[in-house]
């Protein structure tokens, strides 16, 4: 689960990281008020970010500096209601503007090949990390935390230099330490500060200082684990879950939507991508990926058919389960069930084997239900289907 | 003499009570597995399976009863981990863990834990493994096999199902079939199966079912193109429409380069002397033109 810039801070400054203070506006009044407070503590501009969950919100336009109150209020009414890869901008972070000395990128991510949570820097930082890595793959510096014991101090010193750091030694030491204490405390995939910097500030006495700061946040959250941290469920933001993926993440099916008119419904991951790949061989586009788990009931594949009628795109459903701890006649039960208080009737192909899958035949014959037998076959049938609906669409 | 189950499996199932436990349970009992000890903390001292099979509160326990060598762990994603851990504790040298959804960082000590004490881990959220006409332990359909010469590892699960299936149908048996499991972290890889198949006698070809995402497929390619240079090997990648960024976030793809794309599996495995089928369906027939006669 992605979180907000804004919820992100938070879990850092929980973790005792060094985040400069900001505040969430969700209207252009409420912006200038917080650009006020912001400006009369001292600061001479504000930063006024767009809160959305996709990257290349700056080059879109979504990150703004205002250098009086007027100006933040103007900005922000620019920046809410401003469409970002198609999401709507509905909150901005309204910070100080930093006067950045440097910049660096720092994260904790979980490396799957070596089964460690690997800390991850460079002193390229604010820009694409991605790019530096294709660029100069030698600038990122690499450590592993150990998988018992975490990242150790030596480590973290290591990994500081390296970064040429060492200026700011105590400070990196407790931000790279800092991060994978984020990842192991909120259970997160990935906890990235781009860019981290060194930044002026001036003290008590009006004496310039640096100062090494997280000035921006992402973190992404293990699904698998939010049932342990029931507050971290309270910062999925609903203005950007889109419907259906609420409605199947409920009925605990795994769907991502597509662009295709084939709307597919399968047990199992890998069956579901096999599935829509046999779609696209054999000249259909599959609608979504749709995976309705492990011994599903028919109240889960009644909701599973709900999810992919809800698309109107969707002119054709190829039903592909193969049966283990799934039984087919529960899936065949739930397919009647639905079919028969749907509001709109699509072509379907269904094919069931495995456990139970004589009981679903039985069923589905009685039904009157289009089946296949082989998965190939399930395939072809369900593309001519949509083919025979997009025909009948363009005549009538 | 298979891989990883076999006739000389003393199998201990771990949350044999539970619902899923036991069910599977009965099946592996019909297909023929040993099953000698069950584990529920709290029900030690009674017997499960109708009787068959008496149950312990304690791993280290049943061990020591029964002579216990392989476990299969049902229980829920919070408890599973602790139990992985301690069936590698109490010696148990094989460990197929199903239970999926289990929080990722959590098998990170897991999978470390199991390396110190020397045992080996299959999953988790694997479905297990055959050995056809010998024993199997998961959740594997039993009547998707055939007894052959055919090793076969996968990620997936019922994917797995479906290709075996096609196998069985065309007459191609198989020696043993491994599912390694689809989280991000699991204790077995495809490269370790596939060295466990190169020193199989009873292994004469290999079928490998992978799927968008990390590496491994690459990794196992490339030690399998000089390893397994003679024997027949096909494959096939889940995953070629799948959009891109939706499983794996930006910094995971920095760590993983190119690769992680369907296209970048299927030229890795091409290049190292697979025949990648385009559907599952094919396996048998592309196992057959690469020489192989089983």
């Amino acid at each position: 689960m992605k979180i907000q810039e804004a919820d992100a801070k938070t879990l850092l400054v929980a973790q005792r990281l060094p985040v400069p203070d900001w505040e969430v506006a969700h209207t252009a009044a409420e912006a200038r008020a917080a650009a006020e407070r912001i400006l009369g503590a001292g600061a001479s501009a504000v930063v006024i970010k767009a809160q959305v969950l996709v990257g290349g919100r700056g080059k879109a336009g979504g990150v703004k500096l205002a250098s009086s109150a007027d100006e933040a209020e103007q900005i922000a009414a620019a920046i809410l209601g401003m469409d970002i890869k198609g999401i709507t901008v509905r909150k901005v972070l309204v910070a100080a503007a930093a006067d950045i000395a440097r910049e660096f990128y720092m994260s904790a991510v979980l490396d799957r090949a070596e089964q460690r949570v690997l800390l991850m820097g460079s002193a390229e930082g604010g820009v694409e990390i991605e790019q530096v890595a294709v660029d100069h793959p030698e600038a990122i510096i690499r450590h592993h935390a150990d998988p018992l014991l975490g990242l150790l101090d030596y480590q973290a010193r290591e990994f500081a230099f390296a970064m040429g750091l060492g200026g700011h030694l105590k400070a990196a030491v407790a931000i790279a330490k800092g991060l994978v204490r984020t990842m192991l405390a909120y259970d997160a995939d990935l906890v990235e500060i781009n860019p981290l910097a060194i930044v002026r500030e001036r003290d008590a006495s009006g004496a310039e200082v640096e100062r090494l700061v997280c000035l921006d946040a992402k973190i992404t959250l293990d699904d698998s684990a939010l049932p342990r941290h029931p507050e971290l469920e309270a910062l999925r933001d609903p203005d950007e879950e889109d419907p259906a993926d609420r409605q199947a993440r409920e009925a605990g099916l795994t769907f991502i939507k597509l662009d295709g008119t084939i709307g597919c419904m399968v047990n199992g991951a890998g069956l579901a991508m096999t599935t829509m790949d046999l779609v696209k061989r054999a000249g259909g586009e599959p609608a979504n990926f749709l995976d309705i788990g492990g011994g599903a009931r028919a109240d889960k594949v009644a909701a599973a058919m709900r999810i992919i009628l809800a698309d109107p795109k969707v002119d054709a459903i190829l039903v592909n389960i193969f049966g283990g701890i799934t039984r087919g006649d529960e899936v065949a039960r739930g397919l009647i069930e639905a079919r028969a208080v749907q509001e709109r009737d699509v072509p379907m192909v269904v094919r069931i084997v495995g456990t139970n899958a004589a009981e679903a035949a039985v069923l589905l014959e009685q039904a009157n239900f289009a089946t296949a037998v082989s998965l190939d076959d399930a395939a072809e049938k369900a593309v001519a289907a949509s083919r025979g609906a997009a025909a009948r669409g363009a005549a009538s | 003499m298979s891989i990883l189950v076999g006739p000389d499996t003393r199998l201990l199932v771990q949350g044999i009570t539970g619902r899923e436990g036991e069910f599977h349970s009965r099946a592996m009992q019909a297909y023929g597995t040993q099953i000698v000890a069950g584990v529920t903390p709290g029900k030690g001292g009674q017997r499960a399976l109708d009787d068959s099979v008496p149950v312990y509160d304690t791993v280290a326990e049943a061990v020591a009863q029964t002579g216990a060598n392989t476990s299969c762990i049902f229980v829920p994603a919070g408890g599973a981990p602790d139990a992985v851990m301690e069936a590698a504790a109490a010696g148990i040298g094989t460990i197929f863990c199903i239970t999926e959804g289990i929080p990722t960082l959590d098998m990170i000590a897991a999978v470390e834990v199991v390396r110190r004490a020397g045992a080996r881990l299959i999953g988790p959220n694997c479905p297990g493994a055959t050995s056809p006409g010998s024993a199997k332990v998961g959740i594997i359909p039993g009547s998707v096999h055939r007894e052959g010469r055919v090793g076969v590892v996968s990620r997936s699960g019922t994917l797995t199902y479906e290709a075996v299936q096609a196998m069985t149908d065309a007459g191609v048996g198989q020696s043993t079939c491994v599912g390694i499991g689809g989280d991000p972290i699991i204790g077995t890889t495809f490269l370790d199966v596939l060295q466990l198949f190169a020193a199989d006698p009873e292994t004469d070809a290999i079928v490998l079912i992978g799927e968008i995402g990390g590496a491994a497929e690459e990794t196992a390619a490339a030690w399998a193109a000089e390893h397994l240079a003679d024997v027949p090997k096909v494959a096939f990648i889940a995953g070629r429409t799948a959009p891109e960024g939706k499983r794996m976030g930006h910094a995971g793809a920095i760590i993983s380069g190119g690769a992680g794309t369907a296209a970048s599996k299927v030229e890795a495995l091409e290049a190292a002397g697979f025949r990648v089928a385009g559907s599952p369906t094919e396996l048998p027939g592309l196992l057959r033109d690469a020489g192989y006669r089983g």
